[in-house]
């Protein structure tokens, strides 16, 4: 049996939920890799004058799960942040699944492209 | 200054950043960059990092207040969101060949502007004629006015799209929201009302900067220990922002905080093109 339509305003409002909630995860993901960060580094002397990038497992999303695995501070800040950053994509990924409901094959098409392009710049090689 | 002070006045400032932006509703994020290069010597790059991250966290949570109430376009919003994050990716990549010094002079033009659209005069152009182009993209919609539901009908897609494409490119090569240019593009170019093209704008504008942010991330512009306390801080200060908003005089805020976001646009220009940036 087909699944009955969802209406514009019931999508709107899961969109809502998703957006907070995400945002709300990715909070309590820095806030506590904060505090073990400064726990660990606290007391030396910052060194953010000059750019000297980011170590591998700070900038691959691969790396930054394995580091927040290790429980290092700057790694559960950066799995954080990568919650954060993912939050928006889920929810252009929610609009593709409702508007493929509604049957509207224009928003399918220009969802599924924004994702692609969403996904593909966070995952590239 | 060690790392544990360095954190508290960059999650104080951001506070400030956060709770401002939100009482504006100039967003965060613009000021987020010149707060960590000019006040704290945070390496241009680490910031405009930092600052993207603001931008995700403040527009995300406002967005979920936002869609509730029901101005927010999503089909407009979703269909903008092709140029905005094409233009983003662009800027980005851009981002990564062109000197500091040179971007910081950029920074510094954009936030003027900002400042001037904060307190232009905002004539509403709505239009009765429908437009071919958004018929066919359903882009017509309607808001809730104080006599019930408003319908609009939107105007100069293809314009709208051009111009979306440059905001999204400057969001990528500054790490900022671009609401300001977002809602100029929406309010006079595709003639929809103001409120409907703040929120739609806001709406977006999580998804652009998610776009440059991967391109950021792999590239190691963001560091944890400077966006940890810059996300908190300017989060927490949007919520309380939004608490307060009722209770506070708009108008007079908006002018004092364009004044500030002119004078610093000044001091970005002005290292950037002494090349202390």
């Amino acid at each position: 049996m087909a699944q009955p339509a969802i209406s514009d305003h019931e999508v709107e409002l899961r969109l809502a939920t998703l957006l907070r909630a995400g945002v709300l995860a990715a909070a309590g993901l820095v806030l506590a890799g904060g505090v073990v960060y400064l726990i660990e580094y606290g007391a030396m002397p910052p060194h953010h004058q000059t750019y000297t990038g980011e170590p591998d497992d700070l900038k691959r999303v691969s790396g930054i799960v394995k580091g927040a695995l290790g429980h290092s501070g700057r790694g559960l800040i950066q799995l954080g942040l990568l919650v954060l950053i993912a939050t928006p994509i889920a929810r252009v990924a929610l609009s593709l699944y409702a508007f493929a409901r509604q049957r509207d094959r224009t928003y399918v098409l220009i969802t599924a492209f924004v994702l692609a392009l969403l996904v593909g710049s966070l995952l590239q090689p | 200054m060690s790392t544990l002070t360095f954190t508290l006045l960059v999650g104080l400032g951001s506070f400030v950043a956060g709770l401002l932006g939100a009482l504006t509703g100039l967003g965060g994020g613009v000021v987020i960059v010149p707060l960590l290069t000019l006040a704290f010597g945070v390496d241009f790059r680490y910031a405009v990092g930092a600052s993207l991250i603001a931008v995700i966290a403040t527009s995300s949570g406002a967005a979920a207040a936002y869609v509730r109430e029901g101005f927010t376009n999503v089909r407009i919003g979703m269909f903008l969101e092709v140029a905005t994050t094409i233009g983003a990716l662009l800027g980005a990549y851009l981002a990564g060949l062109i000197s500091t010094s040179v971007l910081s002079v950029v920074f510094g033009l954009v936030l003027l502007y900002s400042a001037y659209a904060a307190v232009r005069p905002k004539p509403e152009h709505v239009v009765s004629v429908r437009d071919p182009i958004a018929v066919r993209l359903r882009l017509d919609g309607s808001y809730p006015g104080v006599d019930g539901e408003k319908e609009y009908h939107v105007q100069r897609v293809p314009l709208g799209f051009g111009a979306m494409l440059g905001a999204g490119a400057l969001s990528g090569l500054l790490g900022i929201g671009s609401g300001a240019l977002k809602v100029v593009a929406m309010d006079q170019a595709m003639c929809l009302p103001f409120k409907v093209s703040t929120t739609t704008s806001n709406f977006m504008i999580g998804v652009t900067a998610a776009a440059s942010a991967g391109v950021y991330l792999a590239r190691g512009y963001i560091d944890p220990g400077i966006a940890m306390p810059v996300m908190l801080g300017v989060l927490a200060g949007a919520m309380l922002g939004v608490r307060v908003l009722a209770r506070t005089r708009q108008k007079v805020l908006r002018i004092v905080y364009a004044l500030v976001i002119a004078v610093v646009a000044v001091e970005m220009i002005y290292n950037g093109a002494a090349g202390h940036i």
